[in-house]
């Protein structure tokens, strides 16, 4: 029997904050990489290696916090990986992220195997004295646990750093035109290599949220294409921050609410409300790709100096 | 110092060296791989690469090798003629899904009428059916300028979805006692696809790779239309100049790479799976775009990439077996060897050249 008014709207917003963050987390890394000019498709790649980096390294120590450290410690290294042949062996960019998501499935099934079925320490959670009793809002939007806030925080760090910083400036100068910045006397290579690891950085810690706060629990293959959709947030949002708090917060939306349906017994298939997540994003990508002229211009090109 | 000097063509030599470097360098990072989670390197890179061709059971490996190649190669072939245009079909997968779908649903239509005519609709309708799912992304980056690789992907997801409901829903095997899964088409001669000769392990999908593979070498080497995918993906300016038209080729390239890789699922689902099951994709449309890169993107590269392949997947069930390893640690070497196959690259594109650090 369907009942929708099981829905409560303030328990749906706050979940799908919650599972909004780790695409918000790893597309706002995507965009930096990409305003770099660098194309990182191994997103999936590396978010499913912060998930059990992230996993073990807390079950280990008995620390979320020191598991979210690892989880953005190895995903970067793994992010240098990409970064090191697309930089200083030129691989095609395309090629090689596809390969850091192939590896990072592989890798992460490895590690992860001794550790399907076990629970992870629990995550501490940000109770506000008082804002949190708030009808709706208290609900909805104050009593979310650390990693939430962080994300926003760290959208509106991007977006300062790429609009008002000195280094900011020069990181999109590399990315619209690596010839130029070149030529002025940037190291190309090294910045390119920082946003990289960036990039990597926040994608473990999106991958890490999964598997220690929304799931959570590890099982293999767990990110079930989290990391593409980050990708095709960043087209979403034509690579502005804002815009990506919105379209994640859209994606987390339609996953919650596909998932909302399948519990009051909408007369709709599982297998079919599933899909909607993949669909809508495809639905978007079409709509927002009219707009190219927002995409950084040495985006996905090859950078030799001597050429 | 290294200075790296652009070649002015690629070096014929490096190109076909690389794999086989890349192939070492993985042996010797997956033996540390191997030692590090406590296996005797040596012997588990023996296991892989020589035990299911020369060791004692070999009899019983080298037929599942050429199964195993079978649809790696077929689907690879297809794949490659779109990455030299620059077209990046990911979704194999999703294509390979939706063959196997379509062509079961031919079959499971049809039961338990015998004809001679029902394999070959259904080879009719894999083919189709992962056209079909290839045109998706052909169609939206035509038509909207839509990233092919983010929506090729995104299908695959679909497309899984769509399979676990056919196993649980409309081709559940009204016969199986409340099993997932559908009728097994092993058992109705009209529609299987068994092995043709004994213990080789050759079915109708196996010749179809090896012929998709003359087909692809004539194919790009000597006609029009492959001469103009490969002017695309090196030089797309020049190519618009010479008459090509993109929005033909990435048509013609993502239909033709889905309709391969839904020939592969028609072939395995009607072969060695046997039915429709929720867990029937294993990947195989992945490791293709691993085959197309170890193949250099060339035709006879692909056969014996594919081979190769197929060697560290028996291999990889055979450590699995006996050395109790992972199934994953196979894919995790998967991986390791396209990294080292892209990184080598660079030899044949480029000349190392060693010089003194320059005083400025």
């Amino acid at each position: 029997m369907m009942d929708l008014s099981a829905i409560s709207p303030a328990a749906l917003v706050a979940a799908l904050i919650a599972a909004s963050t780790p695409i918000l987390l790893a597309a706002i890394g995507e965009l930096v990489v990409e305003k770099s000019g660098v194309l990182n498709l191994g997103v999936e790649g590396m978010m499913i290696t912060g998930a059990i980096f992230g996993f073990a390294a807390s079950v280990e120590t008995g620390s979320p916090w020191l598991g979210l450290v690892a989880a953005m410690i190895g995903s970067a290294i793994l992010a240098l990986i990409f970064g090191v042949l697309t930089q200083y062996f030129l691989t095609n960019q395309v090629a090689t992220g596809l390969a850091l998501t192939l590896f990072g499935l592989g890798f992460s099934a490895l590690i992860g195997q001794g550790y399907t079925g076990i629970k992870p320490p629990p995550f501490p959670r940000l109770d506000i004295a008082g804002l949190s009793g708030i009808p709706f809002f208290g609900r909805a939007l104050l009593s979310h646990d650390y990693i939430v806030y962080l994300s926003i925080l760290l959208v509106a760090a991007v977006w300062y750093f790429l609009k008002y910083t000195r280094p900011g400036l020069v990181l999109r100068a590399v990315g619209e035109n690596h010839d130029a910045a070149h030529a002025i006397g940037y190291n190309v290579t090294r910045i390119r290599l920082m946003a990289v690891a960036f990039g990597g950085a926040c994608a473990g810690l999106g991958g890490a949220y999964l598997a220690l706060v929304q799931v959570p629990q590890w099982t293999e293959g767990m990110t079930a294409g989290a990391g593409w959709i980050a990708l095709a947030l960043v087209v979403f949002a034509s690579w502005k921050p804002w815009r990506v708090v919105l379209g994640a917060y859209i994606f987390g939306g339609v996953s919650i609410l596909q998932l909302n349906l399948q519990a009051v017994g909408v007369n709709i298939p599982v297998a079919y409300l599933s899909m909607a997540p993949y669909i809508v994003t495809i639905i978007v990508l079409v709509i927002m790709s009219g707009d190219r002229t927002s995409a950084p211009a040495s985006l996905g090109r090859v950078f030799h100096a001597s050429s | 110092m290294f200075r790296l000097e652009a070649r002015p063509q690629p070096s014929r030599f490096w190109i076909a060296v690389t794999p086989i470097l890349a192939v070492i360098a993985t042996m010797i990072a997956g033996g540390l791989m191997f030692a590090v989670l406590g296996k005797d390197p040596l012997a588990s890179i023996r296991m892989i690469f020589w035990d299911p061709l020369m060791g004692e059971y070999a009899f019983y490996y080298r037929g599942q090798l050429l199964t195993k190649a079978g649809p790696l190669i077929l689907i690879a072939i297809g794949l490659s003629i779109g990455f030299r245009a620059g077209i990046w079909n990911i979704g194999a997968e999703g294509q390979y899904i939706i063959g196997a779908i379509c062509g079961a649903g031919v079959a499971l239509a049809a039961y338990p009428v015998q004809a001679w005519y029902i394999f070959p609709l259904m080879v009719l309708a894999g083919g189709l059916g992962g056209w079909a799912w290839g045109m998706i992304p052909a169609i939206l980056r035509n038509r909207f300028g839509t990233n092919e690789i983010l929506v090729s992907l995104m299908l695959v997801y679909v497309a899984q979805h769509l399979l676990s409901s056919m196993a649980l829903g409309l081709m559940r095997n009204p016969e199986g006692m409340g099993f997932p899964g559908s009728r097994n088409l092993q058992q109705y001669p009209s529609a299987a696809n068994p092995e043709l000769i004994a213990g080789t392990g050759i079915h109708w999908g196996v010749v179809a790779a090896f012929l998709s593979v003359i087909v692809a070498y004539v194919f790009m080497s000597r006609h029009m239309t492959g001469f103009q995918i490969r002017l695309m993906g090196e030089s797309p300016r020049a190519a618009t100049f010479a008459g090509v038209i993109p929005k033909r080729v990435v048509t013609f390239t993502l239909g033709l790479s889905g309709a391969l890789a839904g020939l592969a699922g028609l072939f395995e689902v009607s072969g060695p799976a046997g039915q429709i099951t929720i867990d029937f994709a294993s990947g195989y449309g992945f490791t293709a775009i691993i085959v197309a890169f170890l193949g250099r993107l060339h035709p006879i590269g692909i056969m014996l990439g594919g081979l190769l392949m197929a060697l560290t997947y028996v291999g990889g069930n055979l450590v699995q077996q006996q050395a109790g390893l992972p199934a994953a640690a196979i894919q995790a070497f998967q991986g390791m060897l396209l990294f080292f196959l892209l990184a080598f690259d660079l030899l044949s594109a480029y000349r190392v050249r060693l010089v003194k650090r320059e005083h400025r």
